[in-house]
């Protein structure tokens, strides 16, 4: 039983005066990864069935070195931004939206270093070991 | 959390059926929604079969012949009857509308009638508006100005000034675009909603506004604005065909301009 006005509770702590960069940076990651994901396919079917060495040698070109890490960058920050809003909208206890929100953005930002570190290991070290 | 299922005590029954009158030759059902704060009981579906030829033509004629004829229990709101009060809002078909302006004839089959969704309801079709009408006035549905008004005239405004206004002015805050928000159904205690956020953008346009950063400001938030996933209920439901949606485009595309 509460007592406040409606005009009390509907203004509630008031404007977080954030949201902007959320809402466009999903944007800009959104549009980055069209053209991104359209060279990533085209680039595995034009590599596919090649040996190791072609591959390794295709990661480990500086162009495609960096435009593989900045694809998975655009892709974890992308779901990460998607899955934050996803959980705020139907988790509504406090504490579990929180604790989901945490464990979400850890897991996330793991896979995506794990993945970021795999494709400059192969630039760096398979490639050096390849002697390519 | 969101939940699949409504509530125990929201989950609706099957009610009575009032049969058509004696000789009725072109006989619609109607199922209305009913509930009584009073009796304690879950709420039920009611049907109500009319004669076209002896009602008019609108939703609305058959409530109140509903009401005034069969059934004077029957709750709903209505006022101006032509679609410019927005009293009449809810359910209908599986769209929120407003009775007064939906044809009867447009319905194949039974007429289905429930309240707002998502809306505590008070009883029968009436939703609870108090935090609806709380969240308007939380975004000052005034003008504010630093200039004093000139002494001798009203503050002018250009044509193309004015013609900002269109498609906004017409709002009649009937709540239908709110309503229909699965935004605003889970988090209507934070998010605005639609028709809110129109009428606040129906301010930040007005060029005589002096307040449109403060406006702006108030806006800038992950529930109040936010929340607007684009999912354009608010403009395919609205009975007065205006464009919610765009007009919360347009307020997030001001808050990336002035960053």
């Amino acid at each position: 039983m509460s007592l406040r006005t409606p005009l009390a509770r509907a203004r509630g702590l008031g404007s977080a005066k954030e949201g902007v960069q959320h809402w466009w940076m999903q944007r800009v990651t959104a549009v980055a990864l069209v053209p991104l994901s359209l060279w990533f396919v085209a680039s595995l079917i034009a590599v596919a069935g090649a040996d190791y060495p072609t591959v390794v040698a295709w990661v480990g070109s500086p162009l495609n070195t960096a435009l593989l890490v900045i694809l998975l960058v655009s892709v974890f920050y992308h779901a990460i931004l998607g899955l934050q809003v996803v959980i705020e909208d139907y988790i509504h206890r406090e504490w579990l939206k929180h604790a989901l929100l945490l464990s979400m953005n850890f897991a996330l930002i793991l896979l995506g270093v794990v993945a970021v570190i795999s494709v400059l290991r192969i630039a760096f070290v398979a490639v050096l070991s390849a002697g390519v | 959390m969101a939940e699949l299922r409504l509530p125990k005590n929201s989950r609706i029954g099957v009610g009575k059926h009032h049969a058509a009158p004696e000789g009725a030759k072109r006989s619609k059902a109607f199922r209305v929604y009913r509930w009584n704060p009073d009796t304690g009981e879950n709420p039920q579906m009611d049907t109500y079969v009319l004669d076209l030829d002896e009602c008019g033509p609108m939703v609305l004629d058959a409530l109140i012949k509903i009401k005034n004829e069969v059934d004077p229990t029957l709750t709903f709101r209505r006022s101006c009857r032509e679609g410019i009060c927005g009293s009449c809002a809810m359910n209908i078909d599986g769209t929120n509308t407003l009775a007064c302006t939906k044809a009867i004839d447009e319905i194949e089959d039974e007429v289905a009638i429930y309240p707002l969704p998502h809306m505590s309801v008070v009883k029968d079709l009436v939703p609870d508006m108090t935090h609806f009408y709380a969240q308007y006035s939380s975004i000052k549905p005034w003008m504010q100005t630093q200039t004093p008004p000139p002494p001798d005239r009203e503050r002018l405004q250009s044509k193309e000034d004015r013609a900002e206004l269109d498609g906004l002015y017409e709002c009649i805050l009937c709540a239908c675009c709110s309503t229909s928000c699965p935004s605003y159904w889970w988090n209507g205690d934070r998010y605005l909603g639609p028709a809110v956020l129109l009428q606040a953008y129906r301010w930040i346009a007005d060029s005589r506004d002096e307040y449109t950063g403060e406006r702006l400001d108030d806006l800038e938030d992950p529930f109040r604005l936010y929340r607007c996933h684009t999912i354009m209920n608010c403009t395919k439901t609205c009975p007065k065909s205006l464009n919610p949606a765009k007009a919360i485009a347009t307020v997030k595309k001001m808050m990336v301009e002035r960053r």
